[in-house]
């Protein structure tokens, strides 16, 4: 009988975490999805105290205390977080994941060489694979988060003919993998203990040439990993529960990374491999002599608050300045003089899939306002002004009329088309992909340098002065 | 062959297929998530990940009293897995309800 209700709490979990993520799928009803997620959680959890055992000792002290301490931890984080920093915090959350698997494996291993259990060979390969998956998750996504962060540049951890060093570890990585599990059990733990610091270097090494705007396409990768690792370790403890929530997070990382990498235009393998690498240094020249026009503070508070239209592309730079908060302010000046102001989201904009909606959204900005790369490019051409904040090569036109460009093909926004542009920048410097922006020299594009935050601010206070 | 073996095994087999379906079930109930909402969707599909954390309270609960090697594992497994789980709903549900208000 109990384990005919544990059973049943385990479905109605299940079934929890499908429906939680469906309703996730849309924006009136995701808070809800989440709750539900929560609660198939919170049923799992409670259930599996109470899965009836051959060996059971309780420990339920070490549990509860574990659940307590880290359940605070967690807590605490999430309510402290700035949404700026969104994308450090689900790094570091997936890689917590992703070390809660390797922690297993290696103790189910630990306990088969210690002859404590028995192990098919079926299952001593999926352990394996699991401390592999969920190794790389781990160390992948601290890096993740230690750039994210700032405390680690892009230069300072790629090595020299690193793709080659990359390779060289993963086939190390594979055939250890290989020689652990012929070992099958015998022969002590060294060669376990050496496979899992490979793979942990693995880890770090996989990621240190990923970098910049690639950003979000390596989260979304380390999370479907954090998952399928779940999912792996699932099918070690024959828990169905695990098996369903560790493979519909590897469904969504998988869909998100394949999302972004089309957005981009590139091939996974291409920004696994790292970088636009050596595409950009044969575009010089050409631009060499033309002038950018600029703008005064007064001008552009003068065209804001008299055209119908405005639109605004953020970009990363908008997150870097915490300029999201001025922006809505600038927004709602325009609005109350009957401006029609949207903003158009380009799917990698920012470090993380969707990065640039939760800031908005921090700021209050509702999300009917924000518009998609479709929606955005068919508005564009009706836009008054439209003023690009902290974006750079989402807008470059290079990726539709130069076939020699490296991002050539890559879907941008058409800022273009609209009647006039203005780009808030600090400098003239290139992108992420290193190249010049054409955009920046058009007849009907005029810079603004500068600081986001500090540039709104002057706009915001000249507008009120009209 | 032992990996025949166990695919032949009744309850592996049905794992199996449970695997194979839950990967299209996902990619189904995923796929047509709006870009508004992706980070959200990342952050609480992070936090389902943590379901991890039932294998280490399996594996403290199967654990001799004075195994301190599998517990102390254990223990770390379960407080990395919480701090995923607990962090990840709670943040997600702070981002989601910021997406709620509307004009």
């Amino acid at each position: 009988m109990l384990s005919f209700i544990i059973n049943i709490a385990y479905l109605v979990g299940a079934v929890a975490f499908v429906w939680g993520l469906r309703l996730l799928g849309s924006p009136d009803t995701a808070r809800k999805g989440n709750l539900y997620a929560a609660f198939g959680m919170a049923l799992a959890i409670l259930a599996t105290f109470f899965v009836p055992l051959e060996q059971d000792n309780g420990n339920f002290g070490w549990i509860l205390g574990g659940m307590a301490g880290g359940g605070l931890i967690g807590w605490l984080a999430a309510k402290r977080v700035k949404m700026t920093d969104m994308p450090q915090l689900v790094s570091i959350f997936n890689g917590l994941g992703g070390a809660c698997a390797v922690v297993l494996a290696y103790a189910e291993i630990a306990q088969f060489y210690a002859g404590a259990r028995t192990m098919s060979s079926g299952e001593s390969l999926i352990v394996l694979v699991a401390l592999l998956i969920g190794g790389v998750a781990f160390t992948g996504s601290l890096l993740a988060y230690a750039k994210l962060q700032g405390l680690v540049w892009d230069k300072q951890v790629i090595l020299p003919r690193h793709q080659l060093i990359n390779m060289i570890l993963l086939l190390v990585v594979i055939v250890l993998g290989v020689v652990v599990f012929l070992q099958d059990g015998s022969g002590g733990m060294t060669m376990v203990v050496i496979f899992t610091v490979v793979t942990l270097i693995y880890g770090f090494s996989f990621v240190a040439p990923i970098g910049g705007a690639d950003m979000p396409v390596v989260i979304s990768l380390l999370n479907s990993f954090t998952g399928l690792s779940a999912a792996a370790a699932g099918l070690v403890y024959g828990n169905n529960i695990m098996l369903v929530g560790g493979i519909l997070v590897g469904a969504s990382g998988t869909i998100l990374t394949v999302l972004m990498c089309e957005a981009m235009n590139r091939s996974l393998f291409n920004v696994v491999i790292g970088g636009f690498g050596s595409a950009g240094s044969t575009q010089t020249g050409d631009d060499g002599d033309q002038v950018v026009k600029e703008i005064g503070n007064n001008d552009l508070a003068i065209q804001l608050f008299y055209s119908q239209s405005v639109m605004f592309v953020p970009g990363y730079g908008l997150a870097v300045a915490q300029a999201q908060k001025i922006l809505k302010e600038v927004d709602d000046m325009l609005e109350a003089n009957g401006v029609d102001v949207k903003y158009a989201i380009h799917p990698v904009a920012g470090r993380m899939p969707g990065h640039m909606n939760v800031l908005l959204a921090e700021a209050d900005v509702p999300y009917p306002k924000l518009l998609d790369l479709e929606d955005a490019n068919a508005a564009l051409p009706n836009t008054d002004i439209v003023i690009i904040v902290g974006a750079n090569d989402v807008v470059n036109p290079a990726a539709e009329n130069e076939p020699g460009s490296p991002i050539y093909g890559m879907p941008v926004l058409q800022v273009w088309k609209a009647k006039n542009t203005v780009v808030i920048k600090r400098s003239m410097s290139p992108g992420y992909a290193g190249i010049q922006n054409p955009l920046f020299f058009h007849d009907n594009n005029k810079m603004y340098f500068g600081d986001a935050k500090a540039k709104l601010q002057e706009v915001a206070a000249e507008i009120k002065n009209l | 062959m032992d990996i025949v073996q166990f695919f032949n095994e009744p309850a592996n087999y049905l794992l199996v297929f449970l695997l194979v379906f839950t990967i299209i079930l996902g990619f189904e109930v995923i796929s047509k998530v709006p870009t508004v909402l992706h980070t959200p969707l990342m952050s609480g599909a992070n936090a389902i990940s943590g379901v991890v954390i039932i294998g280490a309270i399996l594996l403290i609960r199967q654990a001799a009293t004075d195994d301190y090697f599998s517990l102390g594992l254990g223990l770390i497994a379960i407080v990395l897995g919480m701090i995923n789980v607990v962090g990840g709903f709670a943040v997600t549900d702070r981002m989601l309800e910021m997406f709620k208000k509307k004009k």
